[in-house]
């Protein structure tokens, strides 16, 4: 019995300190809460598609010199997207920041993101934001073939994406086909090929039997360890590994103009059309396009899409990359049918 | 020990039972108000199943569905013969043959109920492959390396190992209960020592098997992390592809729907199937029969269940600690895990209490005013503890988001849903506590003139103080490790040990994961041991 008297007091304590552990959480540390920049006191909400690491220190920037506090909720671009149009009206997210073009535009084009202030949109390029201003670019990647240098002979490098599906790729494939933002190339191969080529490719792809994986990070850390021939991913994860790990035997294959292979997407944020904290929730946007941040995002490879910052090391410059010629606003057209096919060709 | 399994022959209602008063309206309002929330999501997701338009709605090809069904089938009934074996071998092993340190080697076999499945499967991960632990043991010795292990065979060698022990807790105490006389009657009469355990030892530890096949069954069907960190495709993968994979939830709560229906049928069967098949056995007045190994078998004994422990206990947690020294030794970033312990212990803690609290009055409706319409809430408290967290954190989702707004994602919906899923454990653990207390005392108050509340609270509840107890260690424990209804219904920026383990493990970061996932272990280690492992073969 005296055990058990002790374990109760355990579990009090537990609890006593949960209840601490709980509002602590949201509390404002003290230097922010006088500012008083926030409407209704409460934090700011964003969704990010996009992975803490890559996120959080740039969070933590913006709240130390706005003094708004934001409350950052990470899960993949597509659970956060079937999440917000879940909760509708009711949503307590402010931003939405996406992994690809689709998603998000999928999101903008069902009513759920509210138009963008135009010294915003204005910081970008045209061709990386929405043609309706419901969403902008923040960073752009590539889309590229991952090789294990050991495993695949250069002569053996796939010329353009149609040659992946040839038998010869059987089993040495990594792809992640529900993931974000290869649901995002496959939108734009329908934009660019139609339906048709598209299923045929998806299907192609799906008989070649590839390793399917959630993510693209994994499919990379697999082909760097060998355990992987190649994978189809984005360009800057082999580019992290590389400064994470130094020499690995793996490298990025470019697929050439027009090619929907190589199809470069912006991570495209927005802000809900629920949102009672707009002007916080544009200023977070706005942070995120600020030279520091911009610089972070260079740090980490990928490509800044205000002018004038850089390319990521040793990478050709962002318009001097393969180019596909349709526009990412359409992507939230094809979003239904390249999630249809997908799942039709077996790979979800 | 009952707490963990659906009851079985020991706690069936006691034939000699005291004539029982009729249960007062207030209290069997009280248990169904108890009961409300876990239906209220279960109805709703049937519902999107059973609608009108709602197979069309659902838009999951029916191909698609036979095909989700034929992997989930295969894995459940592999993972459910293997634990069964393995939870009845090293049961048997462990209770009735003279190897040395029952005791011991019985709180090793039960342990590994601390590794949440995904963190089996991170070990997985972490063993194979060119950089995995065994692969560099190998190449050290000029071997080739293990492939990663991924897929059917890895999926069913983890959910294997870390499920076996149920069916272990459950086949010791019923091993040890049983009546000594009818195996020494066999072999007076010339049955073989294998002859009698397949004719007289194997019929009697029926109901203990089959309960333990229901939980590891039903875990089976609704186990997310390890089926995904391993890349085997099943139902509750395909639920999770639906829901990241689209952008509206329907073909998602379609998929958790028939899910639900699924579960429900998987129990109602075990019930038919279990049929009257419970045994009332008192503790028999003697020890029971022990088999003497010597020579060849024991050393085989002794191999197979350090195999076991190895494989289950040792390989994991030293292939999870070594990727967490080598990662903290290289200088990788490892998240914060004081937070997150604080948030998860504390939530678990309080979902524990409140869960607790609630199980005392449906336990006392049933033991106590035992009758045919009790029988049935606690089959329908039993299936919705069966049934897939993923699913049911779903259905609290959309629920909460369409119906009750103020509460959703804030930690109030998420204790509500622990209290939801994990009531029946808290139950069956105060249904054992009242029936070994008998209602003598009880009666003995009221005749006294107290009241029924004040009986309850200076009688019962005293001496329920243990069974209590015990049934919130195990609800602490298991909402600990809990991970998909977590996953969807955590407030934002809530994370809990779980999480962090989980979104680690699928980014592949393994110093990260590894850390979190060994704090995680740890503080499961504590209730489990105390209240389980420590008790099995005590008494």
């Amino acid at each position: 019995m005296r055990r058990t008297t002790a374990l109760l007091a355990v579990i009090a304590i537990l609890a006593a300190c949960g209840a601490n552990g709980t509002t602590t959480t949201t509390e404002a540390p003290a230097d922010t809460t006088d500012s008083g920049t926030t409407a209704s006191g409460e934090a700011l909400t964003l969704y990010s598609g996009r992975n803490e690491n890559f996120v959080q220190p740039v969070v933590d920037a913006f709240t130390a010199e706005t003094g708004i506090e934001v409350e950052v909720r990470y899960a993949g671009t597509g659970e956060l997207a079937t999440t917000i149009m879940t909760e509708g009206d009711a949503s307590p997210a402010d931003v939405f920041w996406a992994q690809d073009p689709a998603f998000i535009g999928g999101l903008a084009k069902e009513g759920y993101l509210t138009e963008l202030p135009e010294d915003v949109l204005s910081l970008v390029p045209e061709r990386f934001a929405d043609a309706d201003g419901r969403w902008v670019g923040i960073t752009a990647r590539a889309r590229v073939f991952v090789y294990n240098t050991e495993l695949v002979p250069e002569e053996e490098l796939p010329a353009d994406i149609w040659e992946v599906t040839d038998p010869k790729w059987k089993g040495r494939l990594g792809v992640a086909p529900t993931n974000g933002s290869f649901v995002a190339f496959v939108t734009g191969m329908i934009l660019a090929e139609g339906e048709e080529r598209t299923r045929e490719w998806l299907e192609g792809i799906a008989a070649n039997e590839p390793q399917i994986f959630d993510g693209n990070g994994p499919i990379v850390d697999a082909v760097v360890a060998g355990d992987l021939d190649a994978g189809l991913v984005n360009h800057y994860y082999l580019l992290q590994r590389i400064a994470e790990l130094g020499e690995v035997p793996a490298a990025n294959h470019f697929f050439s103009d027009g090619d929907p292979g190589g199809l470069v997407m912006a991570t495209g944020a927005g802000i809900l059309a629920s949102s009672d904290k707009p002007e916080e929730a544009a200023e977070l946007i706005r942070y995120l396009l600020s030279e520091e941040s911009q610089n972070h995002f260079l740090g980490l490879f990928e490509y800044p899409l205000v002018e004038g910052i850089g390319t990521p090391e040793g990478q050709l410059p962002l318009d001097e990359l393969p180019t596909l010629d349709i526009s990412l606003t359409d992507t939230a057209d094809t979003l239904d049918p390249a999630l249809a096919l997908i799942a039709e060709a077996g790979l979800s | 020990m009952t707490t963990l399994a659906p009851p079985a022959a020991e706690t069936a209602p006691e034939p000699s039972s005291p004539r029982r008063r009729r249960a007062p309206l207030p209290l069997w309002l009280l248990a169904g108000a108890l009961m409300l929330p876990a239906l209220i999501p279960i109805a709703y997701l049937v519902w999107a199943v059973v609608r009108p338009g709602g197979f069309d709605a659902g838009g999951i090809p029916a191909g698609r569905l036979v095909e989700l069904f034929g992997s989930t089938a295969r894995l459940m009934v592999a993972v459910t013969l293997t634990t069964s074996i393995l939870g009845a071998a090293t049961a048997w092993l462990t209770t009735r043959t003279d190897l040395k340190g029952a005791r011991l080697w019985s709180t090793l076999l039960t342990l590994p109920l601390v590794i949440p499945s995904y963190v089996g499967a991170l070990a997985f991960l972490g063993l194979s492959g060119n950089d995995g632990l065994l692969s560099r043991a190998l190449t050290g010795m000029g071997l080739q390396p293990l492939p990663v292990f991924s897929g059917f065979w890895a999926a069913w060698a983890a959910l294997s190992l870390w499920n076996f022990s149920y069916v272990h807790l459950l086949a010791v105490p019923a091993l040890r209960r049983m009546d000594p006389a009818l195996e020494e009657a066999a072999r007076g009469l010339g049955a073989s020592r294998w002859r009698t355990f397949l004719t007289v030892v194997l019929p009697q530890l029926r109901p203990a098997l089959l309960s333990g096949m229901l939980l590891v069954g039903l875990y089976t069907l609704s186990d997310f992390g390890a089926v995904s960190l391993l890349r085997y495709e099943t139902f509750t993968r395909a639920i999770y592809t639906q829901f990241r994979g689209r952008l509206d939830v329907t073909p998602a709560l379609f998929l958790s729907g028939v899910l639900v229906i699924v579960a429900l049928v998987v129990v109602w069967a075990e019930q038919r199937a279990r049929g009257r098949a419970a045994l009332y056995a008192h503790r028999p007045p003697r020890r029971p029969v022990v088999t003497a190994l010597r020579g060849w078998r024991r050393a085989v004994a002794y191999g197979f269940l350090g195999t076991v422990v190895a494989a289950a206990l040792v390989l994991p947690l030293l292939t999870v600690a070594w990727w967490a020294i080598r990662g903290l030794s290289l200088g990788n970033p490892v998240g914060a895990v004081a937070g997150d312990l604080l948030r998860s212990a504390s939530v678990s803690a309080v979902a524990a209490l409140i869960t607790v609290t609630a199980a005392v009055p449906v336990a006392v409706l049933t033991v106590r005013h035992a009758s045919r319409a009790t029988g049935a809430l606690e089959s329908v408290a039993w299936s919705t503890y069966s049934l897939p967290h993923l699913a049911v954190g779903l259905g609290f989702l959309v629920v909460a988001v369409r119906f009750i707004p103020a509460i959703y994602q804030s930690v109030l919906l998420l204790i509500v849903a622990y209290v939801a899923m994990f009531l029946p454990q808290a139950m069956s653990a105060a249904q054992t506590g009242l029936r070994q207390v008998g209602p003598s005392l009880e009666e003995a108050s009221r005749s006294l003139g107290v009241g029924p509340m004040g009986t309850l609270w200076r009688v019962t509840l005293p001496l329920l103080g243990r069974s209590l107890l015990a049934g919130g260690g195990i609800v602490f424990l298991s909402a600990m490790k809990e991970l998909p209804a977590t996953l969807l219904l955590r407030p934002t920026g809530f994370e809990t040990l779980a999480v962090h383990v989980w979104s680690a493990s699928s980014e592949l970061f393994y110093t990260d994961a590894s850390v979190a996932a060994l704090v995680l272990v740890a503080i499961s280690a504590v209730p489990l041991y105390l209240l389980v492992a420590r008790d099995l073969h005590r008494t």
